[in-house]
């Protein structure tokens, strides 16, 4: 990959009322090598991106069920459609609630096993490295970033979680520990084509020296999450 | 004014996180007779005039739109809360 080639690559991050990691997500993007496009709830109009990113947060409070009514957001009408035609979305947090009410995502989440609000470093095994956001990982490849959530618990009945295993869309799981009681350790998936993956921990607070979680060469040295937004760029280049 | 009210609650597969709490803190209280708890959701939705069928179906389907996520939650009652009179609730809505 080279800068040059990635430079054309846009990157929408939807911001909600109660949103609280767009600017986060937009410069994980950036350091990535891409552009960072802000997006509006309120506002049909994707602008031409290449990619979504929904971001991590409270939007409209949590209230009635996380993501529950920004699902309804007039730019998520965009999202559906253009998740649906192919363009690579990522949710983070919050933003895999959202896909989950707007269904572009089985399942659902409830609130943490323990009720209490969880913010920790967080190990992941990554176990799906064929979609549009995992794609520069190794298969089996353990991976360091934030958790940080009050409803993280992942639901969905068996036979969900069955074809989910299945068809290899469990694409993290929580490893060393379960910190919500998500069914089967599941910390993130993807839909049947790959271009939507949705996850509760944070890879965009894991993307920079010195800001991100404890790493090999020293503390908050950790960059796993980066990896994310370079798989995104990857596949908007082969594409 | 005409008032519907709807209850949702967690689908009985899914633990109900809260519910467990409250049934955990009870018999601190002295109420050892409660051996489970299971807590869900009520919404008063407020119209101009009457409750009508129209009125009660359209709470239906707001219900199973957007008051409730079917993936984790049952809507168990759509009701005129003056009569207390509920639809059928079929798959199709109310009756």
């Amino acid at each position: 990959m080279t800068g040059e080639t990635l430079a054309s690559a846009r990157i929408g991050v939807v911001t909600f009322p109660g949103t609280l990691d767009d600017r986060d997500a937009a410069r994980a993007v950036r350091l990535a090598g891409g552009e960072p496009v802000s997006l509006w709830h309120a506002d049909a109009d994707l602008r031409g991106v290449d990619a979504v990113v929904l971001p991590g947060g409270f939007s409209y409070g949590d209230y009635l069920r996380a993501g529950a009514i920004s699902r309804f957001a007039p730019a998520m009408d965009s999202v559906v459609d253009a998740a649906k035609g192919g363009m690579p979305v990522l949710g983070i947090c919050n933003g895999f609630q959202v896909l989950t009410e707007a269904h572009l995502l089985p399942g659902s989440m409830v609130k943490n096993d323990h009720l209490r609000f969880v913010c920790r470093e967080q190990v992941l095994t990554v176990e799906n490295t064929s979609t549009a956001w995992t794609n520069q990982y190794a298969p089996g490849q353990q991976i360091t970033i934030p958790l940080k959530n009050q409803d993280g618990q992942f639901v969905a009945d068996e036979r969900t979680l069955d074809e989910l295993e299945g068809d290899g869309r469990v694409v993290f799981r929580y490893t060393g520990w379960n910190p919500n009681g998500s069914r089967r350790d599941i910390a993130g998936i993807t839909n049947e084509r790959g271009n939507v993956v949705g996850l509760m921990p944070h890879p965009e607070h894991a993307v920079e020296q010195g800001f991100g979680p404890a790493g090999e060469t020293g503390p908050r040295a950790g960059t796993d999450g980066l990896t994310f937004f370079t798989s995104v760029l990857a596949s908007l280049v082969r594409a | 004014m005409g008032r519907v009210v709807v209850e949702v609650m967690p689908k009985p597969e899914i633990l109900d996180p809260q519910g467990k709490a409250v049934v955990g803190a009870l018999p601190r209280l002295g109420f050892t007779q409660f051996t489970g708890a299971r807590q869900g959701k009520r919404f008063e939705l407020e119209v101009d005039g009457e409750v009508t069928p129209e009125v009660l179906a359209a709470a239906q389907q707001a219900a199973e739109t957007l008051l409730s996520n079917p993936i984790i939650e049952d809507v168990v009652r759509v009701a005129d809360a003056a009569t207390d009179a509920a639809g059928t609730i079929t798959a199709e809505g109310v009756a």
